[in-house]
């Protein structure tokens, strides 16, 4: 099985460094894209490779680059990495950018050539400390060896890098509230349209895309499309970064085709639920996606099949809640992460989320009433995709209506006995 | 224009809108918060919800918030639909959530946003059991309060004062629901337009300070439309009185002159009316005592009014003021009040206005102008709302750019993300450091004849025709060459100046920049600044100045002076006001404040302010205005001066007294004699004027306590007060629909008891008031005729040794005469100093902070030195008329020396 993402990964040594990495066949791409294909062949390929957003939205990478303005010689515009990994129970790009630095630059390379950007940033995590200094050790050896800064290789292309790393902010993940922060602003969203590829970082053309998804670029412009579909098991292209957290015997990471079973994930490669824990929901792909339970077990893990079965695929990476924790205060936890998380811009978000992290702590704390579960459902409607400003009130709210859809008794319980069963 | 589907019904409105502005145009009452009709819209607060559907069959539809939303054909839209209703309603729970429910003691209650879409909702019962976030409040400075826990969160406070008034000192900090919207820390707000967050804010978190000092709800004050008094732009304003005391100053909306918008000084500058300092009746000073009635005032009066008398006009007071004065003592032996080089600067002034060759513009005009240059005027000083105006065409400017990309411009925060730092050319041209300096492309620091050489340069590589420059400097005609290209680019030039500095050719100069720019298809805009409230409406008088009185040539010296509304200690200078006033052996003042001038009457007349009169004022542009009376003075010895002025004629003329009946008698009267007022008299409506036999009233008809005020002095509730002279009354009863935009004594409208209800008010939401804009421009263009450019080109700027020209720099806050008696105003006010350059402060051997004697026309002042690196030599300032340095006749020729400590 082919593994491009991770095959320089190894937990037994540090990162490959530049030398190592070209040894290994890394910068490959950065030689093809940029001395034999045009940027929009580059485009080309990755529109046809099906590469789907890693971030979590899973829109058709390639088409979002060919929103970018082209005929405009001289304009500036921007790449950026989106490295703000802060998914309650994501850590894949963590996994990237730790273990396996130049193959993140390379990507950029040859994603700033298509879209003819001149300048990148990487927006990363402020509490990944380890992966800043691997990533701003790799971007010196990158300047050094002339795959970037001016005229890359002899080819007169140019490309700047930057790593930025933020003040740890949820919101950041965000892409315009990214851009936003990185201008040095408030990290508030931002309107769209205009979308960022058309006004984005300080008003210019700006391509963001997460880091798993720069990361595979490489390898299809190595590879070609067809290889990169031929990766996966479903209906989506590529391998994907699976994650698994929560009371397995083996909670880890995973670079598998795409598409491959919820079920398989957790019992052959997270190795089953720890002894006297039992299964009973998980969320697919991060905090902010619905829950799933047994019945979903054979679900491929792609964004369409996620997707049918009434979830998100999220980042891939899956959260699973055992019988031996209580849903509500599970739920809690996420509510209070993402209240506190609210950038206070929008009214729904920033007075709806705090108002249901209250009512599920007192649900918790044995003082809830029958009402509250009917306001908690007002707030899963209302905090809806479109009535809020940008996607964080409508994601806090996915695993709260499907843990009230799958979880209702557990809630019922903790009003009737005043108190939580599990405690 | 497009036609939309409002809840099935085909409605058209006009393309380039967004639907909350479409809907609220047509009438519905939509809700929303953080969206303002200047200010554009960020969709933060989600309040004004609709269902959109995709189209005619589409049944389920989805919300959108309107004011995100662009007008498109044939959109279908329903905002009766029951989520749509149930989301809005839910914004409002979503919102009371922290709101303290305080509007019992909350100075916004009554004319509170929030309070109305509350109620427009029909959300009423909140569900939240929990505890609140609680803020802590800062102190803000002496003009607006703080009370963050009432804040809703709609970012409109942060978007106006940063992003729209240019504000650095109010930010938004923190995050999730613990917004926190205020200063770093402690202090005053700098801005000079914090006192809009009152209005703007839509509950009580911002408001007006000055109010709280003597609080009255809306509703409970007696209203009236005015403009305001402090500086030459006639802002419109709102002023409201409870128990004979003037209590608030708000915005009145004119779109084509301050729009939503008014300064902090013509806010809160309105205490004088209120001040202890007030004249309060009659007196003859060789009396004992000195105060009398009518009756024996008039008997006095009958000798010395008899013979030949000298009037002295005011550009403080009205048009009719000035005119009844006239009358009484005849065309030939009326001079205007101000000095003889004020008049003849604003005789300048008045002929390039006159020529018809230039294009006066409106406020709302200069906010459209792509290249402003200003040549000597510091306008955040001098003319403060001007500067906002010039504030918001630079960034329009910047963001015409963006229809490349399809913004819409109602688009605020996308627009702003995409234009970033970029501005449209600005060109200042001043002695000192200045505000604008922060936004303009070009900004150079010059002696006032430089300028003024700058500007003829200009105007010569502009049209060869203008008069060139000798002796001009390789440096400075490099210059001139580059800043007449940037203005030959410009679609719509826009030149400001004024008579701040009081130097004539730079007026001059740039008249002929404005004449050089002008085409076959357009004239250039040209501005300026003068010096009061009626300035220009004194000069359009065309009388001489005072100091023709004193012709020495004049075979016979009258012995009587009536002096209106004018301390001419300020007007004149100290030593020419005492040389002249003492020429005469009575001296009747009509003022409304004790001042220097009063103290030398022997006969002093309390009149009334603006506040208990009617009358017209001719701003900068020429635009005649109406104010009328708020309220009637229980003190019946104050009264209009137009109503003195009248009566005394009568009592020259030998008639018996009648009271003058109908002011617009004077008005026409006025434009008969003196044609350059035509219009004027239209204004607005006359006395006679009813709206179904019925009058406009001033009081809202919730007013309170009518017959309980004033029990304490008589139970029977007195008759209410009738004004004989317009169509307001001093009562609740009355016309309640929307009078004519020149007679909107309040905004209310049902369901929209704040501010928010100017929208019923105007034909299209942030356009015109319904039947256009108050006001009349009386300068009127010609379409023929040959432009003429002017010559009195300066000779360069040579500082002489130990002498230095003095000029004045004026300050916002202080050196406007009346605003000063309030306490904000004077506590903001800066203390005496001298500015002085770097080079002549090294050369005097004195220090910032250090005392420096100045002497200038015979006066010795002691000045704490202040300098500022970008004077030129042989250049120092001083603050314009503020307290204890009142009178100076500037510019002129000063001695600087090194006071021994």
């Amino acid at each position: 099985m082919e593994r491009p993402l991770t095959q320089n990964i190894s937990s037994e040594r540090p990162p490959l460094n530049l030398k190592e990495y070209v040894a290994a066949g890394g910068y490959r791409s950065v030689q093809k894209a940029l001395k034999t294909m045009s940027p929009q062949e580059v485009s080309k390929t990755v529109q046809e490779s099906d590469l789907k957003g890693r971030g979590g939205a899973g829109f058709n990478t390639g088409m979002k680059w060919s929103f970018v303005p082209t005929k405009e010689p001289g304009h500036v515009k921007y790449l950026v990495a989106n490295a703000d990994e802060m998914e309650p129970g994501t850590f894949k790009d963590r996994l990237l950018l730790e273990g396996d630095p130049h193959q993140l630059i390379e990507g950029m390379i040859v994603s700033a050539f298509a879209i003819q950007a001149n300048i990148s940033y990487i927006f990363l995590r402020w509490a990944y400390k380890k992966a800043a200094r691997i990533i701003r050790h790799a971007i010196d050896e990158a300047y050094e060896a002339g795959y970037l800064g001016k005229n890359i290789l002899g080819t007169g292309v140019n490309l700047e890098m930057h790593l930025h790393t933020g003040v740890g902010r949820y919101m950041c993940g965000e892409e315009t509230a990214l851009l936003n922060a990185l201008e040095g602003k408030r990290a508030t969203p931002r309107a769209k349209p205009p979308f960022p590829q058309v006004s984005g970082l300080f008003g210019k053309p700006t391509i963001v895309n997460n880091v798993e998804t720069l990361c595979n670029i490489p390898h299809i412009i190595n590879h070609g499309a067809d290889w990169f579909k031929s990766l996966s098991k479903g209906e989506d292209a590529g391998t994907k970064l699976y994650g698994i957290s929560g009371q397995v015997n083996k909670p880890g990471i995973w670079e598998l085709p795409i598409g491959t079973t919820i079920r398989e994930l957790i019992e052959e490669h997270a190795g089953g639920m720890k002894n006297g824990y039992k299964f009973r929901g998980l969320l697919p792909g991060g905090a902010s996606t619905d829950f799933l339970v047994e019945e979903h077990l054979d679900v491929k893990m792609d964004f369409k099949s996620i997707a049918a079965a009434g979830s998100r695929m999220g980042t891939g990476t899956m959260v699973i809640l055992d019988d031996q924790t209580c849903p509500v205060g599970f739920i809690h936890n996420l509510e209070h992460f993402f209240a506190q998380e609210s950038c206070g811009f929008c009214t729904p978000c920033r007075e709806g989320l705090p108002w249901t992290e209250k009512i599920l702590l007192s649900i918790e704390n044995g003082q809830g009433r029958k009402e509250d579960l009917d306001l908690l459902e007002m707030h899963t409607r209302f905090l809806g995709p479109g009535n809020t400003f940008c996607a964080l009130a409508p994601g806090a709210m996915e695993p709260l209506q499907s843990g009230l859809k799958y979880f209702r008794e557990d809630f019922e319980k903790h009003i009737d006995l005043k108190k939580c069963p599990w405690r | 224009m497009a036609i939309i589907y409002i809840d099935n019904k085909p409605y058209e409105v006009k393309a380039g809108k967004n639907l909350l502005e479409a809907c609220l145009t047509l009438g519905f009452n939509l809700p929303y918060f953080c969206w303002h009709p200047a200010m554009g819209s960020v969709g933060a607060c989600r309040q004004c919800a609709v269902k959109l559907f995709r189209d005619e069959q589409d049944q389920t539809g989805r919300l959108v918030m309107s004011c995100m939303e662009p007008v498109r054909e044939n959109m279908y839209l329903s905002i009766d639909d029951s989520t749509a209703k149930a989301f809005r309603s839910q914004i409002i729970e979503w919102l009371m959530t922290n709101h303290p429910h305080d509007c019992a003691v909350c100075d916004e209650g009554g004319s509170c946003h929030l309070q109305d879409m509350t109620v427009m909702t029909g959300h009423t019962y909140r569900r939240f059991q929990y505890k609140k976030r609680t803020y802590t409040n800062q102190y803000l400075g002496p003009f607006i309060n703080h009370e963050m826990n009432r804040c809703i969160q709609c970012y409109r406070c942060v978007r106006f004062y940063k992003d729209y008034a240019g504000g650095k000192d109010l930010d938004v900090f923190a995050a999730h629901d613990h917004v926190y919207f205020g200063r770093a820390k402690n202090g005053i707000l700098e801005n000079e337009f914090s006192g809009n967050l009152a209005e703007v804010c839509p509950t009580g978190v911002f408001t007006d300070k000055t109010l709280k000092q003597h609080y009255t709800r809306k509703w409970d004050m007696t209203m009236a439309p005015s403009v305001c008094q402090h500086c030459s732009l006639g802002c419109n304003i709102i002023a409201g009185e409870r128990y004979g005391e003037l209590r608030q100053i708000t915005s009145r909306f004119n779109g084509e002159v301050n729009g939503y918008f008014i300064c902090d000084r013509g806010r809160f500058g309105y205490e004088f009316v209120n001040s202890i300092n007030r004249i309060q009746q009659p007196l003859i000073r060789d009396r004992v005592p000195e105060a009398v009635n009518k009756s024996d005032l008039f008997a006095h009066l009958k000798d010395i009014l008899s013979g030949e008398i000298i009037g002295i006009g005011s550009p403080r007071a009205s048009l009719e003021s000035n005119f009844a004065l006239k009358k009484l003592v005849g065309k030939n032996n009326f001079y205007q009040g101000v000095s003889k080089e004020q008049v003849k600067l604003m005789d300048t002034v008045l002929q390039i206005n006159n020529s018809g060759q230039v294009h006066i513009p409106s406020l709302k005009e200069c906010e459209q102008a792509d290249v402003v240059l200003i040549l000597g005027e510091d306008l955040t000083n001098s003319a403060p709302r001007l500067a906002l105006a010039v504030r918001q065409a630079v960034i329009k400017t910047a963001m015409d750019d963006a229809k490349n990309i399809n913004l819409p411009s109602w688009h605020d925060a996308a627009l702003r993300e995409y234009i970033q730092e970029e501005k449209g050319v600005l060109l200042s041209f001043y002695p000192v450091n200045t505000k604008m300096d922060e936004i303009a492309s070009q900004t150079e620091n010059l002696s006032p004849d430089e300028i003024a050489r700058l500007g003829y340069a200009i105007a010569n590589l502009l049209n060869s025709e203008s008069p060139g420059v000798e002796n001009l400097d390789e440096g400075m005609a490099g210059y001139a060459k580059v800043l007449a290209e940037v203005l030959k680019s410009a679609a719509r030039p826009l030149i400001i100046s004024g008579t701040s500095l009081g130097n004539e050719s730079i007026i001059k100069a740039a008249a002929n920049i404005a004449l050089a720019l002008k085409t076959d298809i357009q004239k250039a805009s040209l501005a300026y600044v003068v010096p009061e409230c009626n300035s220009m409406g004194l000069a359009m008088m065309q009388a001489a100045s005072y100091q023709d009185a004193l012709n020495p040539r004049k075979t016979f010296q009258p012995e009587t002076l009536v002096i209106l509304e004018n301390d001419l200690e300020r007007s004149l200078g100290a030593d020419e006001a005492n040389r002249f006033i003492s020429s005469f052996k009575n001296v009747i003042v009509i003022d409304h404040l004790h001042n220097s001038t009063s103290q030398k009457a022997t006969v002093l007349i309390p009149c009334g302010t603006f506040a208990e009169a009617d009358g017209t004022l001719i701003n900068n542009e020429g635009r005649a205005q109406c104010f009328f009376q708020v309220f009637m003075p229980a003190n019946e010895n104050i009264r209009e001066s137009w109503r003195w002025l009248d009566e005394f004629n009568q009592i020259r003329e030998g008639r018996k007294i009648e009271n003058l009946t109908d002011v617009s008698d004077l008005m026409n009267e006025l434009v008969e004699e003196m044609p350059q007022f035509k219009r004027a008299e239209t204004v607005a409506p006359n006395s006679d004027f009813r709206i179904n036999g019925q009058k406009i009233p001033r009081e809202p008809h919730r007013y309170s306590g009518r017959t309980a005020m004033l029990a304490n002095l008589n139970v029977s509730e007195p008759k209410p007060p009738e004004d004989p002279d317009t169509p307001l009354s001093f009562t609740m009863e009355g016309f309640r629909g929307i009078p004519p935009a020149s007679l909107i004594p309040f905004f209310w409208s049902p369901g929209w008891n704040s501010v928010q209800s100017i929208n019923k008010y105007q034909a299209e939401v942030g356009g015109p008031l319904h039947g256009g804009d108050p006001g009349k421009r009386l300068f009127s263009e010609n379409e023929t005729g040959e432009r003429e450019f002017l010559n009195t080109v300066p000779a360069k700027f040579h500082p002489i040794e130990n002498e230095w020209l003095i000029i004045s720099l004026p300050h916002i806050f202080g050196s406007e005469e009346l605003s000063i008696y309030s306490k904000g105003v004077k506590e903001r006010s800066p203390k005496p100093y001298i500015a002085l350059g770097k080079i002549d402060a090294e050369k005097l051997n004195i220090h910032e902070g250090e005392t420096l004697q100045l002497k200038i026309n015979d006066r010795i002042f002691n000045l704490k030195t202040i300098i500022k690196d970008e004077l030129a030599i042989g250049v120092a300032g001083v603050p314009w008329n503020i307290p204890d340095l009142i009178g100076l006749n500037l510019p002129a020729k000063g001695i600087l020396i090194k006071a021994k400590s």
